[in-house]
């Protein structure tokens, strides 16, 4: 536990010059009032809309629950198993929800070979489904955007293309979560909802977060989602497979992102959106293995990085043949 | 005076004295450091090879071919017959590269794959294996290292995982890992990966046509303000 917390001197220092509201104590109940005092009841209230619909759904005993960084071992089962009913009782799915830690010695990358990515957008449809995402609006972590040759801003590019791909004048640059290390989503959220850890992978605490979306606002990537309303999956669509920190239903009302299916990954196995696509352009793994295939792309390989003036300096990496 | 001196004296020898085992301890403890530096070290290599517990599986293609006859049976059934069945008792045109020079049975086949012959690659003396440029036998099912002559630098970038789909773990200490064989994508007679139509599409506001009514009418009414 002790070295999954934030780092707090660091947050204080970087606090100190930054204007929006920032709380340092972690009660939620301090920030809305800090909210309010801010902006002005009716247009805070207009703002926040989802919210006051999540409240109405949030239990008394899942307000007062602690940090996931501040959980006991004891605390964390009793959530866990609430958690596992709520699904039963709202989706009539029997899901197990685990909590997956970092592997010792591992620091996660990614990395896609866009000679090869043909936009065919497979793992769009693995995350969605591996991740329990709404059916509704078909959300997933993954955008594929189709690219004009001979630039790697991905601002110029397009999600709305469809029918036979690839396209000859075009290439398919998918993007999601870079696990940046410098994340600045993690540096705005103003109640420490979202965090990086050990093994790069940045996390969200669903029942921490006030949705906020600042979060969403800092990501250069676009990489972050908001829940406008309780997801929909059908019962036997489910995936039952689940960790409290990816993939478990989220709540209406808050942010969530790619984890790197971390309750696939911590556990050894490929990501979803991986093992999905059908041209192999996709390859994981742990960086700090010498003789791990991330390493020998990133030795032998011409990489690039998205958006590197920056500095986010993203855990994801794209390449060409 | 001379005792002050003394004790002056005494005191310089105390702290040269305290000086020089301090170093010396240091030393000592660094190269202790250093030891069990690399004892760690051979322990960790030692371990990674001890973890690396599952393999790494290359689904290998089914043997010799066969081909589908046109037409059914009585019964309505259809058949297919291994190639080998007439290319055994055949003579072989050597120069071949195409379907037109071919029997009706071959004549809905396309190949394009740069310009090489049949018998590039297929066994004219062994009608069920191939064989590699110099002339050696392969058996169909070692279809990679045929592929591999002409395209080392995708058999170099397959094994360092760099090409080619795959499945199952990344940690091989954790459980085994399966990999895709260069003809599970790639046609040997039409090797271009083919077209694919796009399925799924997430409905999110960046699916918006860019030049959409909606957004021009969001800027507008940024502009009035
Ligand atoms: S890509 Fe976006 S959401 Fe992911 S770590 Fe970087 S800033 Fe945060
Ligand atoms: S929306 Fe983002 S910034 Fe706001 S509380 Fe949730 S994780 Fe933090």
């Amino acid at each position: 536990m002790t070295n999954t917390e934030p780092n707090n001197t660091q947050q204080a220092e970087s606090s100190a010059n930054r204007s929006l509201p920032i709380v340092e104590n972690f009660t939620r109940r301090a920030v809305v009032k800090g909210g309010f005092a801010t902006l002005g009841a009716a247009a805070f209230v207009a703002a926040v809309s989802p919210l006051r619909q999540a409240a109405k759904s949030t239990t008394a005993v899942e307000f007062m629950q602690q940090h996931y960084t501040e959980l006991s071992p004891e605390q964390k089962a009793d959530v866990i198993a609430r958690l596992e009913a709520e699904t039963k009782e709202k989706y009539g799915a029997d899901v197990t929800i685990a909590d997956d830690r970092p592997i010792p010695g591992t620091k996660f990358v990614y990395a896609i070979n866009l000679s090869v990515c043909n936009g065919n957008g497979k793992c769009v449809e693995a995350c969605h489904k591996e991740n329990n995402h709404d059916r509704s609006t078909n959300q997933s972590y993954i955008r594929v955007i189709e690219m004009p040759k001979g630039t790697m801003d991905m601002e110029k590019g397009s999600t709305t293309y469809s029918g036979i791909v690839p396209k000859d004048d075009k290439f398919y640059l998918p993007v999601q979560c870079q696990q940046c290390d410098e994340p600045p989503c993690v540096e705005v959220c103003p109640v420490k909802a979202t965090w990086k850890e050990e093994d790069g992978i940045v996390v969200v605490d669903y029942n921490w977060c006030i949705g906020c979306r600042y979060c969403e606002a800092a990501c250069p990537y676009h990489a972050r989602r908001f829940n406008w309303k309780q997801p929909e999956v059908p019962s036997e669509e489910l995936n039952p497979d689940q960790s409290y920190l990816s993939n478990r239903v989220r709540p209406v009302g808050v942010v969530e992102k790619c984890t790197y299916c971390l309750h696939r990954t911590r556990r050894g196995k490929l990501p979803a959106c991986l093992e999905a696509c059908p041209t192999g352009a996709r390859v994981f793994g742990n960086i700090l293995d010498k003789n791990s295939n991330i390493r020998w792309i990133l030795e032998n390989k011409r990489v690039y990085i998205l958006k590197e003036e920056l500095g986010t300096k993203p855990a994801f990496f794209y390449y060409f043949d | 005076m001379p005792r002050i001196a003394s004790l002056f004296f005494a005191v310089l020898l105390c702290l040269f004295a305290s000086m020089a085992l301090a170093v010396l301890w240091q030393s000592v403890n660094s190269a202790d450091a250093h030891a069990s530096r690399v004892a760690e070290a051979h322990m960790s290599q030692a371990s990674a090879n001890w973890k690396e517990a599952h393999p790494v599986i290359i689904r290998k293609p089914s043997g010799p071919p066969r081909i589908e006859l046109a037409g059914t049976d009585p019964q309505g059934r259809t058949a297919s017959v291994a190639c080998s069945t007439c290319h055994s008792v055949r003579q072989a045109n050597l120069e071949n590269k195409a379907a037109a020079t071919l029997d009706e049975f071959h004549q809905g086949m396309t190949f394009n794959h740069g310009n090489i012959t049949c018998y590039a690659c297929h066994n004219p003396n062994e009608s069920d294996a191939l064989r590699l440029a110099d002339g050696s036998s392969v058996a169909y099912e070692n279809v990679m290292t045929l592929c591999s002559q002409c395209h080392s630098k995708q058999a170099d970038s397959f094994a360092h995982g760099a090409h080619g789909g795959m499945n199952g773990h990344w940690d091989l200490s954790r459980g085994p890992q399966m990999k895709n064989n260069c003809i599970d994508c790639h046609d040997p007679h039409v090797p271009k990966y083919p077209k694919m139509i796009v399925g799924f599409k997430p409905k999110d506001r960046f699916n918006e046509p860019s030049n959409s009514e909606h957004q021009q009418e969001g800027t507008a009414a940024h502009d009035k303000h």
